[in-house]
């Protein structure tokens, strides 16, 4: 390993150039960057898309659509434009291909050439997605309806057209991009820790791609064999949810929550881990607790294969099934409270140093504790009975989700910033874009459990009008968050533009992991000489 | 002399009902302006569902409470000026079984309600009397089974159909009618793709699955009408599939039936087809 290292950078002639330095990539970080930046671009369209409903739902009756089939596209790609070309990107190709390699003290990945396709398979599958949004979904309309849920029968004789079809091929190679990564990240993590590296020495943000990575390598094939069950279904006969011929809706439901649930925690988890890393830098104290935050994320990620269900209360279930998910989900509330409060215990005695990458961190542990909370309230099935594909919900997984995982993209975005570009960015423009967002965020989805208390539906175009006054505070919220989001990519440009030099270690000695031993911007090649870990 | 009492009794509330008795009851079924809470309750379900949120919200709201006042402890004596040395602390094994355990503790003190809740809610009483929901792309049809030969579709009214005090988007043409202070089962089922029928006062949300009958319950406890919207994306006109209860006194239920009978009679003569197809076009 140590000879493969060193005879890089050095010795070899330069790295391509142009074009062909990144669509043939095998650098870990070049392909980070580029699912950085394919992030940047989903979150865009996401959040366009968002805003689009909030305006449509700002005031009751419809406005913009002129039938809510268009609103359910939006809806629709919306949340699959933020779960898999947003959020994964982000966090997994993107800090887990920068960084994993950095903080384990290895040259790069371990198939480098499997990253590539990886990386490359997601615009693909981005484009199928496009495609889906202007072929006829429903009887005379485009795109998919159908939530980012896809439910049988809605998604089969309920979408004639083949937006559906579509919609399935473009999930099947972004399942097939995250597998890929998730077989690198595994071998690599195991395989390539710099000498001295123990399991128990791995920085946390390690420990939280591990744990996220089985997740994707256990629930993705779940999805691929139920989407593909739909396929069938739809073009070729089959009759998996079909009662007619002896299959069960139900079925689909059971295959996509065994997928989706543990999806869930795919996008937080490796917030969870940037998160640790961030409040011990800037506490400038070592993580609390360090083993139970390991083995918390391990347990959150073995204990999410196991209640999937509880996204299905209204289904008809058993009255035992259903206390048996309402025990389970309950139980995640442990492991999740033990880093909740780990965390403000790495803060407690700290020297806090209050950064733009912490006020995010800090952001998100208060803001996911609500979105935690309210989780419990959901976990019973006696009182989700009321609340179920009510605003609720959408307030809730907003909270654990948007205000959750989104702000740890933040946070790993303003404390890597420097690291990966080498320029520092303007912590007054980042702290702006912090406290716009912040409150934005909260004007958006704060409301939404009042509506969701009251009855209001999810995915709707159109609402009773005692829903008017909560809708119209919600969507001014929004333009608040993108406002926020306009400021953010300001800063970006700002950023590259004013090139302010970074040190190599912009944080201090509270930053302690090996990224910042290597300069900013870390060379092409890194660790000509492996780095040894005491 | 009695009959003629019951008669103008009957003749009243079918009165009453026509001329819009649900100005009255205004906010009781359905969501209010700035509402911030569930619905009022009209069974007994729901108001172990509202004791319960209420009981969580408690918690919740303690729970996020102190988890704001810790970070604000921190914010305050732990910065970089009021403590310039950082401690090296990083194990407190008291303190890691503590907030291990104690969330235990509350999640077992949430439990038993929880469970008393859902037994109540999933053990179906003997019911007086059953209704069968058919979730159809987009709109409900009610059986009697128990009353008779009859079925009849139940529409939102669109514009200019619907008269004052109707609220949009929930007010239907034909609405479920049953009787006050009686155990009524509900048995849904879809016939294209799922639908869910839900009604929030009486806290029952139960989805309607192609190839499946589910089955809930609920007693309503006041007379009045009672309006939930369908709960599950069923396509297009999601947002428009309402569901409206009207409560009523025995007697006028007795009476509502018989009018039923007829006017959405389905007999097995030849010609029923046609009457049922008559039927199920939106007026």
């Amino acid at each position: 390993m140590a000879t493969v290292a060193k005879a890089h950078s050095e010795d070899l002639p330069d790295h391509p150039h142009g074009w062909r330095r990144y669509l043939y990539s095998t650098n870990h970080k070049d392909i980070g960057t580029m699912y950085l930046v394919f992030a940047l671009f989903g979150g865009l369209v996401g959040g366009v898309l968002s805003i689009g409903m909030r305006l449509e739902l700002m005031h009751p009756g419809l406005q913009f659509f002129h039938d809510s089939h268009m609103f359910n596209v939006f809806t629709t790609a919306h949340g699959l434009i933020m779960i898999f070309f947003m959020v994964m990107p982000a966090m997994i190709g993107g800090f887990g291909n920068w960084m994993i390699p950095l903080m384990i003290g290895a040259p790069d990945m371990a198939f480098p050439r499997m990253n590539n396709i990886s990386f490359w398979l997601l615009p693909a599958s981005f484009t199928l997605l496009v495609i889906s949004l202007f072929v006829e979904g429903e009887p005379g309309a485009p795109g998919v309806a159908a939530g980012w849920t896809i439910y049988a029968p809605l998604s089969t004789t309920g979408h004639p057209g083949p937006a559906v079809d579509f919609a399935i091929l473009s999930l099947h190679l972004a399942g097939a991009s995250s597998i890929l990564g998730a077989i690198n990240f595994i071998t690599t993590i195991f395989n390539m820790r710099a000498p001295g590296m123990t399991m128990h020495k791995m920085p946390l943000f390690v420990w939280s791609q591990l744990v996220t990575v089985f997740l994707i390598l256990l629930a993705m094939p779940v999805l691929a064999g139920g989407i593909t069950m739909l396929l069938t279904d739809r073009n070729f006969g089959t009759t998996f949810f079909t009662p007619g011929g002896g299959g069960d809706p139900l079925l689909f439901q059971h295959l996509f929550w065994f997928f989706g649930h543990p999806e869930v925690y795919i996008l937080i988890v490796p917030g969870f881990g940037m998160i640790s890393q961030i409040v011990a830098t800037f506490a400038k104290k070592p993580v609390f607790g360090y083993l139970g935050m390991a083995y918390a994320m391990v347990a959150i990620g073995g204990i999410g294969f196991v209640v999937w269900a509880h996204h299905m209360y209204t289904v008809g279930m058993s009255t035992a099934a259903q206390a048996y998910f309402v025990v389970a989900t309950m139980v995640i509330a442990v492991p999740t409270g033990v880093k909740i409060f780990s965390w403000i215990a790495t803060m407690w005695g700290g020297s806090l140093e209050f950064k733009t990458p912490l006020l995010w961190a800090i952001g998100f542990i208060f803001l996911f504790t609500v979105g935690g909370v309210t989780g419990v309230v959901l976990a019973n099935a006696g009182v989700d009975r009321s609340l179920q594909d009510t605003y609720y919900v959408v307030a809730h997984f907003h909270y654990v989700l948007s205000l959750g995982a989104v702000f740890t993209i933040f946070a790993g975005w303003y404390y890597w910033f420097p690291k990966m570009s080498g320029y520092m960015y303007s912590e007054t423009i980042g702290k702006l874009h912090f406290w716009l967002t912040f409150i934005g965020v909260n004007i958006v989805f704060f409301p939404q459990h009042f509506l969701g208390l009251a009855g209001m539906p999810r995915r709707v175009a159109d609402y009773p009008d005692a829903f008017a006054g909560w809708n119209l505070v919600s969507s001014l919220g929004s333009y608040l968050s993108g406002l926020g989001a306009l400021v953010f990519f300001f800063g970006v440009a700002q950023a590259f533009m004013r090139k302010e030099k970074a040190a190599d270690n912009p944080w201090g000695a509270g930053a302690t992991t090996l990224e910042w031993t290597l300069p900013s911007p870390p060379p092409f090649h890194q660790y000509n000489e492996l780095p040894l870990i005491k | 002399m009695l009959v003629l009492k019951r008669l103008t009794l009957v003749a009243i509330t079918l009165v009453a009902i026509l001329m819009g008795g649900e100005a009255a009851l205004a906010g009781l079924g359905q969501p209010s302006p700035w509402q911030i809470g569930l619905q009022q309750s009209a069974s007994p379900v729901m108001d172990n569902i509202i004791w319960f949120h209420d009981f969580l919200l408690y918690i919740i709201t303690g729970i996020a409470g102190f988890v704001l006042v810790l970070l604000v402890v921190v914010m305050v004596r732990f910065n970089a000026r009021s403590n310039p040395i950082p401690s090296r602390t990083t194990h407190n094994t008291l303190i890691e079984i503590a907030w291990t355990l104690i969330p235990i503790v509350i999640l077992m003190f949430i439990a038993v309600p929880s469970f008393k809740l859902l037994f109540l809610q999933l053990n179906v009483p003997p019911a007086d009397l059953t209704v069968k929901a058919t979730g159809k792309q987009w709109y409900w049809s009610y059986s009697y089974p128990d009353n008779g030969q009859f079925e009849f579709d139940s529409l939102m009214l669109k514009e200019g159909e619907r008269k004052e005090g109707q609220p949009r988007l929930l007010a239907v043409d034909n609405e479920m009618v049953v009787p006050v202070n009686k155990t009524v089962r509900v048995i849904t089922t879809g016939s294209d793709v799922i639908h869910s029928f839900a009604v929030p006062s009486f806290g029952i949300k139960i989805d309607a699955v192609p190839g499946r009958i589910n089955e809930t319950w609920f007693t309503a406890t006041r007379e009045g009408v009672y309006y939930g919207q369908c709960s599950e994306l069923c396509g297009k006109d999601h947002a428009f599939m309402p569901i409206a209860v009207r409560a009523v006194s025995e007697q006028a239920f007795s009476a509502w039936v018989e009018e039923a009978k007829k006017k959405y009679a389905r007999d097995e003569a030849p010609s029923a087809t046609t009457v049922a197809a008559a039927q199920s076009t939106p007026r």
